[in-house]
């Protein structure tokens, strides 16, 4: 299934949530300070593995960074 | 001695309140450009903030687990987290941006910036206006980088902005408070709390921003760029502090000639006349 993560266009396998989808980038759900957005809407920390990915999907995965 | 960080405001000070909250220190500083977490850490404490400034962007896919995570190096207790949308050309990107900092921050604070042009990184007032209305309503404590208008500021709040920031000069150049007339216009037009966001050079940019009567300054270049960044940030803080207490202490009037301060009469005269 082909989705574009980050602006990059990913060939990814075996992934039906968005859960799935972050545990292969190596992101687990204890992790803080990240959040990810499906098309351009945010996927609650508690709807990560309630909330399909489906081919074509766009996500957003962020966390903080140094800035002003 | 009191150990570096320690914040002790000066009697008479009052602290700063915006959207219900209150803070001693009316210095916000960036995260941007430190050379390390440790210089960074340290210019924290010597400035006295409670509120730093981060920037939300896309995780690097491929270099995970580099030990360079910025929020392992702020302490939760000490600071209150505060994103923006730097890097926002548009709306949409603004509006996502905050929305992703929420879930990742677990904060209603945005320092909103909807950038118009990468030169000067003025702000778009139609668009930064258009993102705090969407954002307002979505339940966001809207803090707008702002161009020194006052017609732009009184429409931020009437947009229910909790604070503006104008902007004392562009983004980085230190060139102070360029406008301070608009400044005092806007500190004069609108009732919510104004923050001086952006274009401090030095200490005494901190103190003419607060002499003016503004709430507080964000800033950040001018203390990671500085030589020394941490004795800088105390610079800045001793100034922010000397600028309120000016401000609340009610300066003298501006006059042309002198007024002697001894007394006139009883001067010595040579020859006793």
């Amino acid at each position: 299934m082909t989705v574009v993560i980050n602006g990059e266009m990913r060939d990814m396998q075996a992934i039906r949530t968005v859960g799935d989808l972050l545990r292969a980038l190596g992101i687990s759900s204890s992790q803080g300070g990240i959040a990810i957005a499906r098309n351009d809407a945010v996927v609650p920390r508690a709807r990560w593995e309630a909330t399909p990915v489906v081919e074509g999907d766009r996500f957003e995965i962020i966390t903080a960074v140094q800035g002003g | 001695m009191k150990a570096q960080g320690e914040f002790v405001p000066f009697r008479g000070v009052s602290p700063l309140r915006f959207a219900g909250r209150e803070f001693l220190s009316r210095l916000l500083i960036g995260t941007g450009k430190y050379a390390d977490f440790e210089t960074m850490k340290e210019a924290f404490d010597a400035s006295g903030a409670e509120i730093v400034t981060v920037a939300i962007r896309r995780v690097p896919l491929e270099e995970r687990g580099t030990g360079k995570c910025l929020l392992d190096h702020i302490d939760p207790k000490k600071y209150t987290l505060l994103p923006n949308t730097a890097g926002c050309y548009s709306v949409k990107d603004a509006v996502l941006t905050a929305q992703l900092a929420r879930e990742a921050l677990q904060t209603d604070l945005i320092k909103l910036e909807v950038i118009g042009d990468p030169n000067t990184l003025f702000p778009d007032n139609e668009g930064l206006l258009e993102a705090a209305k969407v954002l307002v309503k979505d339940g966001f404590t809207v803090l707008p980088y702002t161009i020194d208008d006052p017609i732009v500021c009184k429409k931020l709040e009437d947009a229910g902005c909790a604070a503006v920031m104008p902007l004392g000069a562009p983004i980085g150049s230190g060139l102070g408070i360029r406008n301070p007339y608009n400044i005092q216009i806007i500190l004069e037009t609108i009732k919510i709390p104004v923050l001086v966001d952006a274009g401090v050079g030095t200490a005494s940019d901190c103190a003419i921003a607060m002499e003016l009567g503004c709430d507080a300054v964000l800033l950040n270049t001018a203390i990671a760029g500085a030589k020394n960044p941490v004795a800088m940030a105390r610079a800045m803080r001793l100034a922010v502090e000397a600028g309120r207490l000016a401000y609340e202490s009610g300066r003298i009037e501006r006059k042309l000639y002198a007024t002697a301060s001894s007394p006139l009469a009883g001067v010595v005269r040579a020859g006793g006349l």
